[in-house]
């Protein structure tokens, strides 16, 4: 037992627990150094763990960063539907929340269900921008999976896979890659020409390396088509599996990568805004997840020349996995991220 | 978002352009005036329902030409409103 006072805190999964601030100081510490393990990636140091305490031993309902210290708000899916039409939902957004940025989108949200409506999008699209003033992109997720059987024409390279069937699964994915290159640049061009302000890829590389290598090409067409195009990469996680695990883009190996280094290819691709992902692990405390998250993120920083926009949201960036999201628990991982890494925007 | 400029460039440029501080973006009392004063509309439908302001697209060709940025919209719509834009 402790005489050591606790303060209420929360697990991944959104759960309060309460800690004493040793124990989330040790979280912390193990936090780091399991980023450190996995993705060698260096440790935070004794003042960054030191940061962090003060921010998730506070007792505080809302805490906040220093006035004048505010960062851009990306975001995807404000125009979906959620309480009016899609455009009274942007215009909410804009006029009543202040959204700094809008996403038109359908609730569906995959590249292969967009490319069947994209006249209706880009008409709605058209109609959006005339009575919104805040800058407006449309968002979509790759999901390079939807191109598979039974969902799509491709062969399922997850049924080839446990059947031993690399080439023919390796075959598959790329050519999905080739369908979804093609429908993202039918998108972009079909945006552009109604107005929009920029592109959204969404949890880019939730299919793994073939979807993430589909978003680095789509992304460097349509930038070199339209160089005053948007383009926003947002990953899926924190690590880019290798479904097919020899796919790679301008020389690199796709399979495997980290943040860093996948945000050196999104710059390269052209992108115009990085989303890295750190996903939430739901048995461990926020503490231990934020300092994950930042110890992974942080290489990040030092070598970017676009704005990164790490994601905080349901079940990433040091946010639990819950639909209903607790404020404390939300303003701690943005003070995280703008106080230790100085983040462009979240 | 679409020039790919860092927050703290991208704040300063916007300020510099406006003849305010980047300290002052975020301040919704100096912001409302700096808003209403260049024609950028206000955020909140009380402070926009006013018929003499500027709003939604106009509000965006305002933005457009006080910060010298073009915006594609706005470029659409000066296509689509040039005589013989309709046959296209």
């Amino acid at each position: 037992m402790t005489n050591e006072a606790r303060v209420p805190t929360r697990m991944g999964d959104g759960t309060f627990t309460r800690l004493t601030r040793s124990e989330i100081r040790a979280d912390l510490v193990a936090g780091s150094e399991v980023a450190t393990k996995r993705a060698k990636v260096p440790l935070l140091s004794d003042d960054e763990i030191d940061h962090l305490l003060e921010i998730y031993a506070s007792p505080l309902r809302f805490i906040g960063v220093d006035v004048g210290e505010e960062i851009v708000l990306s975001c995807d899916g404000t125009g979906m539907k959620t309480h009016a039409t899609r455009i009274q939902d942007l215009q909410s957004y804009e006029q009543w929340m202040g959204a700094d940025l809008l996403e038109l989108c359908v609730g569906d949200y995959s590249l292969k269900v967009v490319r069947t409506i994209l006249a209706h999008e880009a008409q709605y699209m058209h109609d959006a921008q005339l009575c919104t003033i805040a800058p407006l992109q449309y968002g979509v997720m790759p999901n390079l999976g939807l191109y598979s059987k039974p969902d799509g024409p491709c062969d399922n390279w997850n049924e080839l896979l446990p059947l031993g069937k690399i080439p023919e699964a390796r075959a598959a994915a790329e050519e999905a890659v080739e369908m979804a290159v093609e429908d993202m640049v039918k998108l972009a061009d079909s945006q552009w020409e109604a107005g929009a302000d920029a592109i959204d890829w969404d949890t880019t590389g939730a299919s793994g390396d073939p979807e993430f290598l589909a978003a680095l090409r789509a992304t460097k067409i349509i930038r070199e088509k339209y160089p005053d195009m948007g383009v926003q990469l947002g990953m899926a996680g924190e690590f880019v599996l290798g479904m097919h695990g020899q796919l790679e883009w301008d020389g690199v190996r796709l399979a495997g990568l980290w943040p860093r280094e996948q945000l050196l290819l999104a710059q390269k691709a052209g992108a115009t805004m990085f989303g890295p992902v750190v996903n939430i692990n739901t048995g461990k405390s926020l503490a231990w997840n934020m300092a994950r998250a930042i110890a992974l993120i942080k290489p990040c920083m030092e070598v970017a020349t676009i704005p990164v926009h790490p994601n905080a949201g349901m079940g990433v960036g040091g946010v639990p996995m819950v639909v209903h999201l607790p404020s404390d628990a939300v303003c701690r991982a943005a003070k995280s991220f703008v106080e230790l890494l100085h983040v462009d925007g979240l | 978002m679409t020039r790919g400029m860092r927050l703290k460039e991208a704040k300063q440029y916007v300020a510099g352009k406006l003849g305010i501080t980047p300290f002052d973006l975020s301040d919704p009392v100096v912001m409302t005036d700096v808003r209403n004063e260049y024609g950028f509309g206000r955020v909140h439908s009380y402070a926009i329902s006013q018929p003499w302001q500027a709003n939604q697209i106009e509000a965006k060709f305002n933005i457009a030409r006080v910060l010298d940025v073009p915006i594609n919209s706005v470029e659409r719509f000066k296509e689509r409103t040039t005589p013989g834009a309709g046959a296209r």
